[in-house]
């Protein structure tokens, strides 16, 4: 299990997040949103504190938490990268960068590496097809990337952890 | 009222507007088959989650199939139950469901019980043509229930039953696509979830996804080691249900029946729960008295309301959903209990033999009776005090593998001295069953006068929560009354705020108590049936020449001879037990039994 402790402060902020939805049940999927958006991910302790504050059972904040795959139990790396396997991604070649990418880093898709820097998912379709294969990293979209690309692309961010 | 009129299998057919298709049909005797859906309408509950899709139906002028349970009649419908492109788009959503379905039929105990099963061969599946990967999940094996996600066909009855009707949020479907399934918050075992073992998830499931633990094998070695003494102890609610895997109709008593057969099975002493019921209404109806006597002269020590404790559901909920309020429960043990401490201390000591060698095994409708068996407090120097509990369907699978011959059997009685019972105690198998044993008991102990009527119909019914206020001499007594885990939960909530108006609150975890117990022959939704098992045992009660707890002279002889007095020192030694915070220990549970594949 994913040990957490938080900090008061970060307690008062996701007590905050559920206060401003008025601690409303119908709300969780908006909680949950904002809630990963602060953490990062979603580990059990946040998952009890939203059930107590939303008095609904905890199954119910898990059972949303693992039906949507936006939603992370594993903390992400601190650049998450994303490989697109959208069709038009997928016609391209992208399962050869998104194998290219699990091989530089030594993780599989889902998982974070060991220093905590990068995470590694796929997703369907960032809406840039005309640039396929697409991967993320952050905010940043790089196209028509290639398995070659993939160490230099990675490269830049090991340089500027330096 | 607006109706609407429709033609369904050429039946004409006038129903309230707002009427499903799948209701309509069953009101002209058409019975479309569904996995999914469910409905309990007095108790509240329906499933309707439109996920099976075995019930789809033809409408005329419509081009695709439609599902009759999500499907309202309009006027002038005309609905084909059964055509060619009905039954080939069933069959093959039967066998898609069948492709991701253990076909082990002939070692599952739901075998002849399964909703599945039936429809498959109604349909008349002989192939299963669709071949791929299956699920593979990890057994879960709680003291209560067994959860096998494997044979889960996803209908989301459990889910309903857990989480609307019982409010106790144990289960819920989790993941998605392939890797979806019933499991608990974290996919914890059950065991580390809030699960109160009530057993009604079990009730509703149409497949063997959840089951009850099976604790046959124990038993048939005892009853075959020479050196036991094996005693049989039976619930009041089994006797009204035990006949229906028999071919006896609804609420049919076969007491007599199952005391022989318990007795051709190997059962040295076949005993009745029930005597332990009438020391139950000396514990608590006295307990009871001593909190009242408190609380009316202005001690505000006093927990009040006292909540009944018989119900291991319903402890184990209090526990873990209200444990500040626990103190609120009567400290007097569950019949079951009281049943295996008496016997394994008193009458061991008239058998003047070694407790080690005595076998307390109970037959009970209820699968939380299990996990209360287990609990380490019922128990002496790691020998418990019911070595065994069984439920109803259990012991009809052992009286068929012991070839007996259950219809053909004679009427059998009870052995003294713990078979002896009153009417006041057979009614511990019907919601409202104990308030009432103890009103009978309590007013003659409290007024000190004789009861006239000892039939209180104003607590007796099948409504969720009732309330009634009895006059003990002067002094109204206010009850109240719930079953049902969702129900209890709006009286203890009021005990929680303050606000609760009652002096005494009877709690039972099962819709309709005892009678629709997690361990009982499944009723499928047919209150009906529950009515039935309910006026056996007001029957019985009603032809009992006692029924008043302390007027059963077997009681009173065991008070003289060996406990004392009620609520006395030894009494309270052997028949009260304490209760537990349960909250953190579900926080604090850590290992998983991940339901991913391994």
């Amino acid at each position: 299990m994913n040990e957490i402790h938080l900090h008061q402060n970060q307690l008062k902020e996701l007590h905050a997040i559920c206060a401003e939805r008025n601690n409303d049940a119908g709300e969780l999927i908006n909680i949950l949103h904002a809630a990963q958006g602060l953490f990062g991910y979603l580990p059990r302790e946040i998952q009890e504190i939203i059930a107590a504050d939303l008095h609904i059972p905890v199954s119910r904040v898990y059972g949303v938490v693992t039906f949507y795959s936006f939603f992370t139990m594993t903390p992400k790396g601190k650049y998450p990268v994303s490989v697109c396997l959208g069709t038009a991604c997928y016609v391209r070649g992208a399962e050869k960068v998104l194998d290219e990418f699990q091989r530089q880093l030594e993780i599989k898709v889902g998982e974070t590496t060991q220093d905590g820097l990068f995470s590694l998912d796929s997703l369907r379709c960032v809406g840039a097809c005309g640039l396929a294969p697409v991967v993320t990293i952050g905010g940043k979209v790089y196209g028509r990337v290639t398995p070659e690309k993939v160490r230099d692309i990675l490269a830049d961010y090991y340089l500027r952890e330096e | 009222m607006e109706t609407v009129k429709l033609i369904i299998d050429k039946k004409e057919v006038e129903v309230p507007k707002g009427t499903t298709i799948l209701d309509a049909a069953k009101s002209v005797g058409i019975h479309i088959p569904t996995l999914c859906y469910m409905k309990l309408e007095d108790l509240g509950y329906e499933n309707n989650p439109g996920a099976c899709r075995i019930c789809v139906v033809e409408i005329e002028g419509r081009r695709n199939l439609a599902p009759s349970c999500k499907t309202e009649c309009t006027a002038d419908m005309v609905v084909r139950t059964h055509t060619p492109r009905v039954m080939n788009a069933r069959k093959t959503v039967m066998e898609l469901i069948l492709s991701n379905h253990p076909a082990e039929c002939l070692t599952c105990s739901s075998n002849g019980h399964c909703e599945l099963q039936k429809i498959a061969h109604d349909l008349g599946i002989r192939e299963i043509r669709y071949k791929g990967e299956m699920s593979v999940f990890k057994i879960d094996r709680s003291p209560s229930i067994v959860r096998n996600m494997n044979k889960c066909i996803m209908c989301r009855r459990c889910e309903t039953m857990c989480n609307k009707i019982q409010t106790v949020g144990a289960l819920t479907a989790v993941n998605r696509g392939f890797n979806a399934a019933v499991s608990t918050a974290f996919e914890t075992d059950m065991a580390g979830s809030t699960c109160s073992y009530c057993g009604q998830c079990v009730s509703v499931c149409p497949v063997n996804a959840l089951s009850g633990r099976n604790t046959q094998q124990p038993v048939l070695d005892a009853l075959a080691d020479p050196t036991k003494i094996v005693i049989a102890q039976t619930a009041p609610a089994v006797r009204t249900a035990l006949g229906r895997d028999f071919g006896y109709p609804p609420g049919t008593l076969v007491t007599g029946k199952m005391v022989s057969a318990l007795r051709q099975l190997g059962f040295d002493y076949v005993f009745d729960t029930d005597f332990a019921a009438d020391l139950t209404i000396m514990e608590e109806g006295t307990e009871l008295l001593h909190r009242l006597g408190g609380y009316l002269s202005g001690d505000k020590e006093v927990k009040i309301p006292l909540m009944t404790s018989c119900c291991p559901g319903w402890v184990s909920f209090v526990e873990q959903h209200f444990p500040e309020l626990r103190g609120n429960l009567s400290s007097a043990k569950s019949p079951q209990q009281m049943f295996g401490a008496i016997a394994k201390s008193y009458f061991a000591e008239k058998l003047g033999v070694d407790r080690k060698d005595l076998v307390v095994v109970s037959i009970m409708p209820c699968l939380a009776k299990k996990y209360e068996a287990s609990r380490p407090e019922f128990s002496v120097n790691g020998n418990p005090d019911v070595d065994y509990s069984i439920y109803t369907r259990e012991l009809a699978r052992l009286i068929n593998y012991a070839n007996i011959d259950f219809n053909d059997l004679p009427d059998g009685e009870f052995d003294h001295p713990l078979g002896e019972s009153t009417g006041a105690s057979v009614i511990f198998g019907t919601t409202g069953g104990v308030i009432e044993a103890a009103c009978r008991t309590a007013y003659e102990l409290y007024t000190k006068k004789n009861l006239e009527n000892v039939d209180f119909e104003q607590l007796r019914g099948l409504e969720g929560v009732r309330s009634a206020t009895i006059n003990f001499e002067g002094t109204p007594i206010k009850i109240g009354i719930a079953h049902g885990l969702g129900n209890a939960r709006k009286l203890i909530e009021e005990v929680k705020n303050g606000t609760s108006p009652y002096h005494a609150i009877e709690v039972m975890a099962c819709p309709g108590g005892c009678i629709g117990g997690g361990g009982q022959p499944f009723h499928r939704g047919r209150i009906e049936v529950l009515r039935r098992r309910a006026a056996a045992l007001y029957q019985e009660d009603a032809n009992k020449p006692l029924r008043k707890s302390h007027e059963n002279p077997y009681i009173q002889q065991l008070y003289a001879e060996y406990l004392g007095e009620p609520c006395g020192p030894r009494a309270h030694q052997l028949l009260h037990t304490h209760y537990f915070d349960r909250k953190e220990v579900i926080g604090m549970y850590v290992e998983t039994s991940k339901t991913d594949k391994p």
